[in-house]
């Protein structure tokens, strides 16, 4: 079978009829640098993401992914065009943890709380809570420097839901890990999801890693970045990075990929 | 579709697969800290300086018993000792050292209260950055006896003229550490703290003060260093009956009465108080500093 293939003005069609969007992104131009010698990263992106749906952002290093996610995140403005997050701040989690070192694992995650309102006498009982989620329980008064990698991708995981939106954005988060470790954190990040009831928004260059989680692909062209375009995944959670589906898929959207990027050898 | 030739019970089967993956690998990755023995502290850290302790004090007795010079310059070891014997049956002792040590210790914490808001200032607003920035780093080159002059005509000889030589001393220090410290805060701290919603006054307190305490704490460990040295050369240079004895002031009265072993014993207990704060106060402090981050590779 084919996946269906979806133009960004038919998905914002979609996003019209389904109700309003957890992410509006409409008509996002960005660009870096005085007027005269501007590179212009970002060309006209427009994109809604429903409330619940996981979607991957693909794209080639440089494309703009992290530039994109940092808008919606409110951490920089966009040069034209809208950003909306109805839900409030989303949650941000880095492709380095950004865990602070100066606090504990859980001690991390109850500033996430304190910050986002949460009563002091209710603070330690919710960071435990948390770290059972990410399967981290008893690992509440460890230093950052005391846990491995996959670890600490973990207890970023927790304190970006500690946040407490609804709306989570990721930045290649697992890139730096082994192919076991990611395996794993695959499996943690899609039954938080489902459990949570989360939006999604995931940035990766990893074809297998978009298709293994997403509901949806989009793919972003390089320089300036637009969606080039989008796929919807059908195959049914829980899958494995190793399925002949996510391989069959991975292939066609790596073509793609290539193509996109070859363009750019040729003039 | 590939993946729907799987059967539901795979599926059902991979979950808790995946949970022990994990556990085997938190397990395998986890790091495992364990202490020293106390002997084996006490063999690596406290016998080296006392070998070279006692290595100076045999060179010194040398020195001495080989009458390079006159007894008079240069007093062997044991007269020193009697020396402090002799301030010690006096009953002086501890009074010389606490009247010095009070006014350090009391013009260091002035300095810090007054350095901490300066240097957040400076680091956070450009405008007071680009105006006393420059001139904040230049005055930490500014040795603090230069003042000293200033402040005797400006104040008097008395104790604000000494606290005021101390803070001119000082603050610079411990507001240039905290300027360093903030500035070397990795740029991912501060945008993780954003997307968690620490803004004014909860960023400075929870992202950028905790960020900045390893180059704030060299401030401090700087700040009270020159707090000391400016103090010793006001106690020197300023003598009067209202300011009571300190360890300067005594050095300068052994210096009038020509009494080298009174002199030499002055310089090693400055020294000792110096020292001895460093090593008490800061140096633990420091350390549990860095081994909390995980930034102290050895057991130093
Ligand atoms: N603050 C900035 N000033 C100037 N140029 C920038 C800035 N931030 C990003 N860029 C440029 O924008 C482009 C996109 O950067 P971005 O980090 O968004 O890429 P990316 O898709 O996340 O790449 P990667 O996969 O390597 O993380 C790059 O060419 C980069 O040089
Ligand atoms: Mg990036």
């Amino acid at each position: 079978m084919s996946p269906a293939l979806t133009t960004s003005e038919d998905a914002l069609d979609d996003g019209a009829l389904a109700g309003s969007p957890a992410v509006r992104i409409s008509h996002v131009h960005k660009s870096f640098g005085r007027a005269g010698a501007a590179t212009h990263v970002l060309d006209d992106i427009t994109l809604d993401v429903a409330p619940g749906e996981f979607v991957t952002l693909l794209g080639a290093s440089g494309c703009g992914k992290s530039t994109l996610l940092n808008l919606v995140a409110g951490l920089d403005k966009p040069s034209s065009g809208t950003i909306e997050v109805p839900g409030g701040r989303p949650s941000l989690m880095f492709q380095e943890h950004a865990l602070f070192p100066w606090l504990t694992a859980g001690k991390n995650i109850e500033l996430a709380l304190r910050l986002n309102g949460v009563p002091r006498p209710e603070r330690r009982a919710e960071a435990e809570r948390l770290l059972e989620l990410v399967r981290l329980g008893g690992s509440y008064g460890k230093r950052v420097h005391e846990l491995s990698g996959g670890m600490r991708q973990r207890v970023a995981m927790a304190r970006a839901l500690a946040q407490g939106s609804s709306v989570l954005l990721m930045d290649e988060p697992f890139a730096a890990l082994d192919a076991i470790t990611r395996d794993v954190l695959h499996d943690e990040i899609t039954r938080i999801w489902a459990a949570q009831k989360l939006t999604v928004l995931f940035v990766t260059h990893n074809v297998r890693e978009a298709v293994r989680l997403a509901q949806r692909v989009v793919l972003l062209s390089s320089r300036p970045g637009r969606v080039a375009r989008e796929w919807q995944i059908d195959l049914p959670q829980p899958r494995r990075i190793e399925s002949a589906g996510v391989a069959d898929l991975s292939i066609e959207i790596t073509e793609e990929l290539r193509g996109e990027i070859r363009r750019h050898g040729k003039h | 579709m590939a993946s729907t030739d799987t059967a539901p019970s795979v599926h059902e089967a991979q979950v808790p697969d995946s949970a022990s993956v994990e556990a085997g690998l938190d397990a395998l990755e986890a790091v495992q800290t364990q202490g020293t023995p106390l002997s084996e502290v006490l063999r690596t850290k406290a016998l080296p300086p006392l070998i070279a302790l006692l290595l100076v004090l045999a060179l010194w007795q040398g020195a001495f018993a080989l009458e390079l010079t006159s007894s008079y310059k240069l007093p062997s070891p044991g007269m020193v000792w009697s020396s402090l014997v002799d301030l010690w049956q006096a009953g002086t002792l501890f009074s010389i050292v606490w009247t010095s040590v009070w006014r350090g210790v009391a013009g260091f914490l002035a300095a810090v209260a007054i350095g901490t808001p300066i240097g957040l200032l400076v680091a956070r607003v450009k405008p007071v950055r680009t105006a006393v920035g420059p001139i904040l780093a230049g005055l930490q080159s500014l040795p603090s006896v230069a003042w000293v002059p200033a402040a005797v005509i400006w104040l008097g000889i008395n104790n604000s003229m000494m606290y005021a030589v101390i803070l001119l001393g000082a603050v610079p220090s411990v507001a240039n550490g905290l300027v360093s410290g903030i500035d070397q805060v990795p740029p991912l701290f501060l945008r993780a703290g954003r997307t968690l919603g620490a803004t004014g006054l909860a960023n400075a307190r929870h992202i950028l003060l905790p960020g900045a305490l390893p180059g704030y704490l060299a401030g401090l460990k700087q700040g009270w260093a020159f707090s000391w040295r400016s103090l010793m050369a006001a106690e020197l240079v300023a003598a009067s009956p209202d300011l009571g004895l300190g360890l300067g002031r005594y050095l300068e009265n052994q210096r009038e009465s020509a009494d080298m072993s009174g002199v030499l014993l002055g310089i090693i207990l400055i020294l000792i108080v110096g020292m001895a704060i460093d090593l008490l106060l800061f140096a633990p402090i420091e350390r549990r500093v860095l081994r909390n981050r995980g930034l102290l590779t050895t057991n130093r």
